[in-house]
């Protein structure tokens, strides 16, 4: 066994004091499709407690059980101790890249992820398939349904994709319509802005409506989430560093973000970079001004939407929003604003919808099963709509309403309010 | 173990269904407590019939079972004693196959969540009462294989008084249906009584027809919080000779709220030395009300600080939140915990109190006093830190002490969490040697090769 003291790895503090009460595995969703301990946050904290203790090799094996974790955080919640085995499942995939670096995971998140360009051109053939009704045809002519089922489900996770990536096509600076109260700084994501941008332009446009100028800096890169969950923290740090430095330039009040999972990536640079005493200040204050849409739309005063929405609604809480974040009436009261729409409560509206980022490419079957929860309980409320602020969650729903051939529509919060302004408009 | 025996296990279940990496069996080899004990392999058998056949493999190769549910135990019950076996895990076979609303029954299978089971039932407008701490952590089988206690007790009973019938896989393979829908039967020995509470050492119950009754339609709870904890303790005694039969009268000590407070701040008064909390439950509305405040007045007199009526349903849930996180959240105050569940006549509670305490500081370790105080189950918690050189014998020396005061004040061992692994030492003591032999008969008639959870209870 090779020694790991040379290496980052997690505080004693972190999983000493679990008692292995077990009251984790009633809320983890791997847990409750496995129903096999080894799948459980308990477990996952024994295995990898044995594991920095010397107890187990740290093998290829305990470290897939730390790839197994959604990281939805449930446990975190749930843990009357305090332990957070979500957390503590990233720690260890951070440790094993730290002991053996995969070359791939340099290649996508040091060499393109967090360079806007080469993100834009390497999504390029997405953009065209749409673009040149390659997508239509494939449906037209029945291909797809010859695919293999994983690829048919990951195609079915991609939404009507934009022409052109948002980056490129919003302006840096947007005017408040009328009078400015605040200035805001948009973090505009990736996924945002190569997935779901025609989102991210209505959230623009619903906080310049409402007295906020604001600022889309064109030089940010990647939150850094999806190589925090491929254990690379290291370039977490990195890339916080380059968005800090970036915001620092302008003069903001607050960051707003449209996405659920670079908000709560946002709100973590603080703690990454405490130990860092050239940026342990610098990256409070910048946290500290991170918020997500709907809870800044929350804290200022809104135009009334005069537009009516007809429609029976749902909404599926992010866990990057409800549980990272603790944003959870704050979109809720936001659809509410909106006449005509009708609010229906989702059962276990906080329970993971499978998506985890990446889980529907990794951990296939698993994903899968916890995406069927999901939609049964959608289903139940005999909504029209579903509602959620995170693009991995919808392009995930839309992957199981595809599946289902139901009809329904997958919509972030803040579209349905700029609907509902627009509406009146006319 | 050999490789043969795993393939044929597998063979049998098929490869998803048998674990045997050094992970997999790391993860098996704990409970709720701090024991560990590696099995060779863990299956996860769907039916009844895959258990027979596992058993009879392990029947021809004298091979350990041990089986498990979800594993919150906290005698470890489900940690295999002598290291090696299959650790048999229940948690798939998780379906309710019945509820019969005729006859208030439930069928179900017996890895079913405890929680889930009761949401299902109260649907239909039934109710199972039983309600250990653990219920959304625990599953039915191993409720019953433990006769599983919890705060409700006090005025519905234990697990083992819903138990109408069992299907049990012997040691030898053979499947054993016992009782039936019928609430009344004494045709032949009570078969469900002597699986009820067994710990897996006569048998697998796999599968249980558990009887429902109508859910209370009102429920009202209190708090009230007491400057001093043997007025607490004899409050417990004052509002039952009263003739309110409350459905929880519990009992935790300000070390107790001090943690609830730190892992869910609810706003907790931290500055009493122990609380009480009440519930009365019915059908009728008004004699709930008059029982709760009949109590409430009661802790009044007795000299309670304050006494605070929960306002809606929502305080109500936070109270027992807050009790159900009470065992988990000591964890707060050290590494570890040993917590007992000794359970005396309750008018011995306020003495078996004052030894706790002595006891507490003779060796200059915490023991957190909560529990379900109205049925005299206490749970003596001691706080400590194996890493520290010398504090596991004087635990173990403190363990000792605490049962000998319950035996002295006319108390037993355990109310609820079975004996398992932790209370072996200690139950000649409890229960005699007479009673001893008897039991180990039973043990002999039933498991001759002593392959069912062995090292369990007592040794044979």
């Amino acid at each position: 066994m090779d020694t790991i003291t040379s290496l980052e790895t997690p505080a004693e503090t972190t999983y000493l004091n679990c008692i292995r009460c077990g009251l984790c595995l009633s809320v983890c969703p791997t847990y409750r499709e496995h129903l096999n301990e080894t799948a459980s946050p308990r477990g996952r904290v024994a295995l990898a407690r044995k594991g920095l203790e010397g107890q187990l090799e740290l093998s290829s094996n305990l470290f897939e059980q730390m790839y197994s974790c959604f990281t939805c955080m449930a446990c975190n919640d749930i843990c009357p101790v305090g332990i957070r085995p979500a957390e503590l499942t990233l720690s260890m995939r951070y440790v094993q890249e730290q002991k053996h670096p995969a070359n791939w995971k340099k290649a996508l998140f040091e060499g393109i992820l967090p360079h806007p360009e080469r993100l834009e051109a390497a999504t390029l053939p997405l953009r065209l398939y749409e673009l040149m009704g390659i997508r239509r045809l494939i449906y037209a002519l029945g291909i797809m349904h010859r695919m293999p089922k994983q690829i048919r489900d990951m195609e079915a996770m991609l939404p009507r994709l934009p022409k052109r990536p948002l980056r490129r096509v919003l302006p840096e600076i947007t005017d408040a319509r009328n009078e400015t109260r605040y200035r805001v700084g948009f973090f505009l994501g990736c996924a945002q802005s190569l997935l779901f941008a025609e989102e991210s332009a209505a959230t623009v446009r619903v906080l310049s409506r409402n007295g906020c100028t604001v600022i889309t800096p064109k030089e940010v890169e990647c939150c850094g989430m999806p190589a925090r969950g491929y254990g690379r923290l290291d370039l977490v740090r990195t890339q916080a560093k380059h968005n800090i430095s970036v915001f620092e330039r302008y003069q903001v009040d607050v960051i707003v973000t449209d996405c659920a999972t670079c908000g709560s990536t946002l709100k973590e640079y603080g703690t990454y970079l405490k130990d860092d005493p050239a940026w342990a200040e610098r990256s409070a204050a910048f946290s500290g001004r991170v918020r997500d849409v709907s809870e800044f739309l929350a804290e200022i005063p809104l135009e009334k939407p005069k537009g009516k929405i007809q429609a029976r609604i749902t909404y599926h809480d992010p866990c990057h929003l409800r549980r990272a974040q603790q944003v959870w009436k704050q979109p809720r009261e936001l659809m509410k604003l909106i006449d005509g729409i009708e609010l229906v409560e989702l059962p276990e509206s906080d329970w993971c919808c499978g998506s985890a980022g990446s889980q529907l490419v990794t951990h296939y079957d698993t994903s899968l099963q916890v995406l069927n929860r999901k939609l049964s309980n959608i289903q139940s409320t005999q909504a029209q709509l579903v509602a959620s602020g995170c693009p991995g969650c919808q392009m995930q729903l839309n992957t199981g309403i595809r599946r289902r051939g139901l009809n329904l529509r997958v919509v972030h919060p803040v579209t349905l309010l700029d609907e509902a302004y627009e509406a009146s408009n006319e | 173990m050999n490789d043969h025996l795993i393939g044929q296990l597998v063979d049998l279940l098929g490869k998803d269904s048998v674990l045997c990496t050094p992970e997999d069996l790391a993860v098996y080899s704990y409970d709720g407590t701090f024991v560990e004990g590696y099995p060779d392999a863990v299956v996860l058998p769907t039916t009844t019939e895959q258990i027979s056949e596992v058993i009879k493999l392990a029947a021809e190769t004298h091979t350990p079972i041990v089986p498990r549910g979800m594993g919150s135990g906290l005698a470890a019950g489900s940690v295999p004693a002598i290291n090696g076996g299959v650790v048999v895990s229940l948690t798939r076979m998780n379906h309710i196959l019945e509820i019969d609303t005729d006859n208030s029954v439930i069928h179900t299978e017996a890895g079913v969540v405890t929680a889930d089971l009761q949401g299902e039932v109260e649907k239909l407008g039934l109710f199972y009462p039983p309600d250990p701490s653990s219920i959304r952590h625990s599953t039915v089988g191993g409720n019953i294989a433990c006769n599983a206690g919890g705060p409700r007790c006090l005025k519905y009973g234990v697990t083992g008084d819903y138990v109408l019938g069992l299907t049990v896989v012997l040691a030898d393979g053979r499947i054993l249906k016992t009782g039936g829908k019928p609430i009344k039967d004494v045709t032949g020995y009570d078969m469900n009584a002597l699986f009820t509470g067994s710990e897996g050492t006569l048998g697998l119950i796999t599968e249980a027809l558990l009887r429902l009754i109508a859910k209370p339609r009102y429920a009202r709870t209190a708090l009230a919080e007491f400057a001093s904890l043997d007025d607490a303790a004899r409050t417990v005694n004052s509002i039952l000779k009263a003739g309110i039969v409350p459905a929880s009268l519990e009992l935790m000590d300000q070390t107790a709220i001090i943690c609830i407070e730190e892992s869910l701040h609810l706003g907790l008064n931290l500055n009493v030395e122990a609380s009480l909390i009440i519930e009365t439950d019915g059908a009728d509305e008004q004699t709930v009300r008059r029982d709760i405040e009949n109590a409430v007045r009661i802790c009044q007199v007795s000299s309670a600080q304050s006494v605070k009526m929960a306002k809606d349903e929502a305080e109500r849930a936070n109270l027992w939140k807050a009790r159900r996180s009470m065992s988990p959240s000591l964890a707060r105050k050290a590494p570890n915990k040993l917590g007992e569940d000794i359970t005396v006549p309750r008018s011995a509670i306020p003495e078996v109190i004052q030894r706790l305490r002595s006891i507490s500081t003779k060796y200059g370790l915490p023991i957190v006093i909560f529990g379900h105080a109205g049925d005299g189950n206490l749970h003596p918690n001691i706080l400590f830190d194996k890493r520290e050189p010398g504090q596991w014998q004087k635990v173990e020396q403190m363990v000792a002490e605490i049962f000998e005061a319950s035996l002295a004040v006319g108390g037993t061992l355990s109310g609820e969490h079975g004996v398992g692994m932790l209370k072996r030492p200690y139950l000649e003591r409890a229960l005699g040697l007479v009673s001893i032999d008897v039991q180990r008969h039973i043990k002999q008639a039933l498991d001759p090769l002593n392959i069912l959870n062995p090292g369990k209870i007592f040794s044979v």
